[in-house]
């Protein structure tokens, strides 16, 4: 394979992983409409829906360009089968009460950030350009999140004791985040990526500073749910994409 | 129009209105980056380029077809809109006219210059009364740009533009 086309190819699933998490964790968030435990929750939560959901057109539309077969964010978005989605298993965790909800997002929101600086000052432009424009969204995204870790860990004895749950039930999707396959790898050695063990130090350094002052612990992790890059996902995806793709595949080419 | 400029082009962008806050124009808000006017007469090819705001904002591709539709009505059929990402919008782009008018609206303009990566939003202006003893009340809004704000003098709940 030429290198060439090699790199495009690891482009390609590049913009497919942040397209597809940015796409299923604001699917997950927009289930809380007019079911969020104060209004003002509500529309945070799908305020932060939207944003991930405005990600995930501009990522995948980027894939489709760059995967070169003519396939629109919309193909990418409703006509790939469960194996074909390349998101982590984290983002397809069901939303649980409000505590896991929380847990689950500041837990990405921190590598999200984290992730998203590094591509923003990579040397892959396009991907640059997208990664510096949704940046900004996702670091009040991480205040968010990080504000109602601390208020319910360090709040009642039911609201520590619902975190500290949520945090078991998170903890098993957490080493995933930081595996790297020669995909990743080979772009981070192109300096598109940032390096994974920056990345990894960085983000256990970040969340556990939150959880101090949250007075939570983080679990001891002995299980790893992994395989999401590699289209190895749990149950859950699939009934996702069952309500998210129901239209285009009843109705295909549907549009208003 | 038998000569069409930058300039008249810019003019008719000012009555495209954001539809989310149609007080504010698209100039206002600071999302036009580049007008160019190419040709003359019925040949005349206008490209306007902008940076859309929030990623998932719905306001973006109505915009888009405001502008094909103004301009339309000038006459010039032949309109293409592109996206520019890099570098991002910013509030700080938001004119001095755009911020006058989003007061008199009744939304608070961002207090502080965007660049600051975490504004502490210390110094937000009541619209109604002008105080400064405000309090925010949720860090989200009616639009993925505003947060809900509360005067502490007055009591009146106002939207705020995030610095963003």
């Amino acid at each position: 394979m030429s290198k060439n086309l090699k790199v495009d190819q690891a482009r390609f699933q590049l913009l497919l992983r942040l397209g597809d998490n940015a796409l299923i964790l604001g699917h997950r968030l927009s289930e809380w409409s007019a079911d969020a435990p104060a209004l003002e929750e509500d529309i945070a939560l799908t305020n932060v829906a939207l944003d991930l959901i405005g990600h995930a057109r501009l990522w995948l539309a980027a894939a489709g360009q760059a995967e070169g077969q003519g396939r629109s964010e919309d193909d990418l978005a409703y006509l790939r089968d469960v194996r074909d989605w390349r998101n982590l298993h984290l983002v397809e965790l069901p939303n649980g009460d409000f505590a896991r909800t929380m847990v689950r997002q500041f837990f990405f929101d921190s590598y999200h950030l984290l992730l998203l600086e590094g591509l923003a000052c990579g040397r892959d432009t396009e991907i640059a350009g997208i990664a510096g424009k949704v940046v900004k969204e996702v670091r009040y995204h991480l205040r968010h999140s990080s504000n109602w870790v601390i208020r319910l860990g360090d709040g009642t004895e039911e609201s520590h004791a619902r975190m500290q749950q949520a945090l078991d039930d998170c903890a098993p999707c957490v080493p995933e985040l930081f595996e790297a396959d020669q995909i990743y790898l080979d772009l981070e050695s192109l300096s598109i990526v940032p390096e994974i063990h920056l990345l990894k130090s960085e983000w256990e350094h970040q969340v556990s500073g939150v959880l101090a002052e949250a007075t939570l612990q983080m679990p001891e992790i002995l299980s790893a749910h992994t395989g999401g890059r590699q289209g190895l996902h749990s149950e859950y995806l699939g009934y996702i994409l069952a309500e998210m793709q129901f239209l285009q595949r009843a109705y295909p080419g549907a549009s208003w | 129009m038998p000569m069409t400029t930058q300039a008249q082009v810019l003019e008719l962008l000012d009555s495209v209105a954001d539809p989310e806050i149609p007080t504010l124009s698209i100039n206002d808000l600071g999302i036009i980056r580049d007008v160019e006017v190419h040709g003359t007469g019925q040949d005349i090819h206008v490209v306007i380029t902008i940076t859309p705001t929030y990623s998932g904002c719905p306001a973006t591709s109505v915009i888009e077809a405001d502008i094909r539709d103004v301009i339309g009505r000038a006459g010039i059929q032949n309109v293409s809109v592109k996206n520019r990402l890099q570098p991002a919008w910013t509030t700080d782009w938001i004119t001095d006219r755009g911020r006058q008018r989003l007061l008199e609206a009744g939304i608070s303009p961002p207090a502080c210059c965007a660049s600051h990566p975490l504004p502490d939003d210390t110094d937000v202006v009541c619209p109604y009364c002008q105080s400064h003893n405000t309090q925010v009340l949720s860090r989200f809004g009616s639009a993925p740009c505003k947060a809900l704000w509360r005067c502490s003098d007055c009591l009146e709940p106002f939207d705020y533009f995030k610095p963003h």
